[in-house]
C-alpha cells in the first residue's frame, strides 16, 4: 500500500544458541508474507537498528531475551504503550541493543507509528548453532502470530498520526 | 572507615560484558582488578584445520564492532606467510575499507558510549532527549562510515567481501564517488565532533605511559608499519612474540600483556596519536591545535577528543583514497598454499591487533594466536584506576561510580570480542 512500509526484524546471533530465535523467525517467514513486508536479520547493533527503522510505519521486533520465565516463553510488547523493560537491555546479548535503540528511537521522535516487540525466552546461548526445543516451538508460533498479524494489519491502520 | 560496598550489577556503555572490582582501604585503592571474558582464544581453537582462505570470514565474527580490524589483521598475516604482498588499488582499498571501521567504531563511542559521561547523562538515550540535533549527527557520521563497510566490504556487519590477496569483487570509480559526497559531509560533522568533544570539562590526570603503536614510512597506520614505543622499541610483527609476553591472572580468562622485562603498555588512539602526530593530514593536524592538544597526549580522559581527531583523518583519507582511486586489473593477486609462518599486527580503532598463523604445505591452519587491544590495555585500565580513582574518593557514591566507569571507557574496550556484562564493585571495607 502506498506510504506504508512494514518491516520484520530478526534480532541475534545465529550461532549463539537460543540467540538464534530472531532470526530463526523471519527465516520461516521468507516466502510466507506478502511481498511488501521488508524481513531483515540483524545483530541488534543499536545505531544500525534505528537506521532501519526510519520510515518504517509497521515495526515487528523479534529477539531472545533471558528474563527468568520458562524457556520458550513468548512476550509482546507494544512500544506505545511503554519502553521495553531496562533489564531487557542487559538480557540482550547485543550490549547496546534492542531496547536502546528503541528508546533512542523514542527521544528522536522516530518510533514507527506502530511498534511491536516479540521476545522469545532463551535457554541456552552458548556457541552452536541449534536452538532448544522449547524455543524452537516458539519460534514456530511467533511466527504463526506474526503471519496473523501482517494480515490483520495489511492495511496497516495508523494508530496515531504519521 | 566504616565498612562500604557500592555495587553496580552491569557496567553498560562499553562493547560487550565483563568485570570489575575496586578495593579502597583507609582512603586510598588497594586494588583495581577488570575481569574480562574472551572468546578470541575460542577462535585460536576453532581456526584450527580450517583452510588459510576461511580465516578472514570466521575472525571476522569475534566483533560485530571492529569485523575489519579483524580481517585485515588476518590477511596480512596470512599473505605474510604465503610470501605475497598486496600492493597498489588494493592496498588503498584496504586503508579505506579501515576508514569506514574507525569512522563508525569510534563515532558510536563517542557519541553514545563516552560522551553522556561528560555532559553528566547516565547514557545516549538521556542525552539524546536534551541533544536530539547533535545524537543526529553523530548517528549520520557513524553511518557514513558504515556506508564505506558496506560498500568494501558486501555488507555493513561482518563483511564478506574481503579475501586473502585483495578482495572478491572490486568498487567501480563511479561507485566510490557517490561515497565521496557524503563523506565531504562527514568531514565537516567531524570538524564539528573535535569542537563540540574539546569544550568537554577533562580531568586533568596523566600517566607516564609506555605507548605502543604501528608507525608507517608515511602514513598514520592502519594496516603496516613496523610496532614502536615511545620508550625506543622499534620492531617488525614477527619480532612480536620476543618482546611481548602473555600471562594467565585467575580473575580473567583474558590474558595480560606485558612487555618483556618492561611492565605494562599502552594501545589505541592515544598511541597512535602520540607516535604519529606528523603522519596527521594538515586538516587534522590544524584542526587538534585548535581544539588545545599537543602533539601527544597523555591524558586518558581526553582520548575522547583524540578519536574525534581520528575521525577527521579518516574521513579526509577516506576522500583523498577515493579522488586518487584507479580500478584493478583484478580484485585479487593469485595466491598458492606453501607451510609457512606469518605475522601482522594493524591498527584496530582500540589499538593494535596482532595475528600469527602457521600453514601446512596444503594451506591448512596449524596454529593460530589473535591478542586483541582490548586483552593488551587491560593493564594499563587497571592501573589507571589504581592512580586516579584515589583523587575522587571524595565524590558522593554515584559520581565516584560514574567516574570509575568513565575511566573505563576511556579506553573503549572491546570486551565484547569479548564477553558478557561489566560488573562494576567498588569495596570500601
Amino acid at each position: 500500500m502506498a506510504g506504508q512500509r512494514r518491516i520484520v526484524i530478526g534480532i541475534g546471533n545465529p550461532n549463539r544458541g537460543d540467540d538464534a530465535a530472531g532470526p530463526a523467525v523471519v527465516r520461516r517467514l521468507r516466502g510466507a508474507l506478502p511481498g511488501d513486508t521488508e524481513l531483515v536479520e540483524h545483530s541488534g547493533e543499536a545505531t544500525a537498528l534505528l537506521g532501519l527503522l526510519a520510515g518504517a510505519t509497521a515495526a515487528f521486533l523479534v529477539d531472545a531475551c533471558a528474563s527468568g520465565a520458562p524457556a520458550g516463553t513468548i512476550h509482546r510488547r507494544d512500544l506505545h504503550e511503554g519502553d521495553l523493560p531496562p533489564a531487557a537491555a542487559m538480557l540482550s546479548s547485543h550490549g547496546l541493543g534492542l531496547a536502546a535503540a528503541l528508546a533512542l528511537a523514542r527521544a528522536l521522535n522516530q518510533l514507527p507509528p506502530r511498534c511491536i516487540v516479540y521476545a522469545i525466552e532463551g535457554q541456552s546461548f552458548d556457541w552452536g548453532t541449534s536452538l532448544s526445543p522449547p524455543v524452537a516451538n516458539a519460534v514456530d508460533a511467533v511466527a504463526s502470530r506474526l503471519r496473523a498479524e501482517l494480515s490483520e494489519t495489511g492495511g496497516v491502520p495508523c494508530t496515531r498520526p504519521c | 572507615m566504616t565498612r562500604k560496598t557500592i555495587k553496580v550489577d552491569y557496567l553498560m556503555r562499553v562493547e560487550g560484558e565483563g568485570g570489575l572490582k575496586v578495593v579502597i582501604r583507609d582512603g586510598r585503592v588497594r586494588s583495581a582488578e577488570l575481569r574480562i571474558f574472551e572468546p578470541p582464544r575460542f577462535f585460536e581453537a576453532l581456526l584450527r584445520g580450517r583452510a588459510f582462505a576461511e580465516a578472514p570470514d570466521i575472525t571476522a565474527r569475534i566483533c560485530g564492532i571492529c569485523p575489519v580490524a579483524y580481517q585485515m589483521s588476518a590477511v596480512h598475516a596470512i599473505e605474510n606467510a604465503l610470501g605475497i604482498a598486496v600492493t597498489g588499488p588494493l592496498r588503498e582499498l584496504r586503508r579505506l575499507l579501515y576508514c569506514g571501521e574507525w569512522i563508525e567504531s569510534h563515532t558510536l563511542h563517542i557519541y553514545m558510549l563516552h560522551a553522556p559521561d561528560f555532559l553528566g547523562y547516565p547514557g545516549a538515550v538521556e542525552m539524546a532527549r536534551d541533544h536530539a540535533d547533535i545524537v543526529r549527527r553523530g548517528l549520520s557520521l557513524k553511518k557514513a562510515g558504515n556506508e564505506i563497510m558496506a560498500l568494501l566490504g558486501g555488507r555493513e556487519i561482518h563483511p564478506i567481501n574481503v579475501r586473502v590477496g585483495g578482495f572478491y569483487r572490486t568498487p567501480r570509480r563511479r561507485e566510490l564517488e557517490t561515497l565521496a559526497e557524503r563523506l565531504k559531509w562527514a568531514r565537516e560533522a567531524a570538524i564539528e565532533t573535535v569542537r563540540w568533544t574539546a569544550g568537554f570539562d577533562f580531568p586533568a590526570r596523566e600517566r607516564d605511559y609506555t605507548f605502543v603503536a604501528l608507525r608507517h614510512a608515511r602514513e598514520y597506520p592502519f594496516n603496516e608499519g613496523h610496532i614502536v614505543s615511545n620508550r625506543g622499541l622499534d620492531i617488525t610483527a614477527a619480532q612480536y612474540d620476543e618482546h611481548f609476553e602473555e600471562t594467565h591472572v585467575a580473575r580473567s580468562t583474558a590474558l595480560y600483556s606485558r612487555l618483556r622485562g618492561g611492565g605494562t603498555y599502552l594501545v589505541g588512539p592515544l598511541a597512535r596519536y602520540s607516535l604519529n602526530y606528523d603522519r596527521l593530514s594538515p586538516l587534522a593536524q590544524e584542526m587538534a591545535r585548535e581544539a588545545g592538544l599537543g602533539p601527544s597526549c597523555a591524558n586518558p580522559y581526553r582520548s575522547i577528543l583524540v578519536r574525534a581527531i581520528e575521525v577527521l583523518y579518516a574521513c579526509d583519507e577516506a576522500l583523498r583514497l577515493i579522488a586518487a582511486y584507479q580500478e584493478p586489473e583484478f580484485p585479487a593477486v593469485a595466491v598458492e598454499p606453501r607451510a609457512g609462518t606469518g605475522f601482522a599486527a594493524t591498527e584496530a580503532p582500540r589499538g593494535l591487533l596482532y595475528h600469527r598463523y602457521r600453514l601446512l604445505p596444503d594451506g591448512t591452519i596449524a596454529d593460530a594466536r589473535i591478542v586483541p587491544p582490548t586483552a593488551q590495555n587491560q593493564a594499563c585500565i587497571e592501573e589507571d584506576l589504581a592512580s586516579f580513582i584515589g583523587g575522587f574518593l571524595s565524590l558522593p557514591e554515584e559520581a565516584l561510580r560514574q567516574r570509575c566507569e568513565q575511566t573505563v571507557r576511556n579506553y573503549d574496550p572491546c570486551i565484547s570480542c569479548a564477553a558478557h556484562f561489566l560488573r562494576l564493585e567498588i569495596d570500601r571495607g
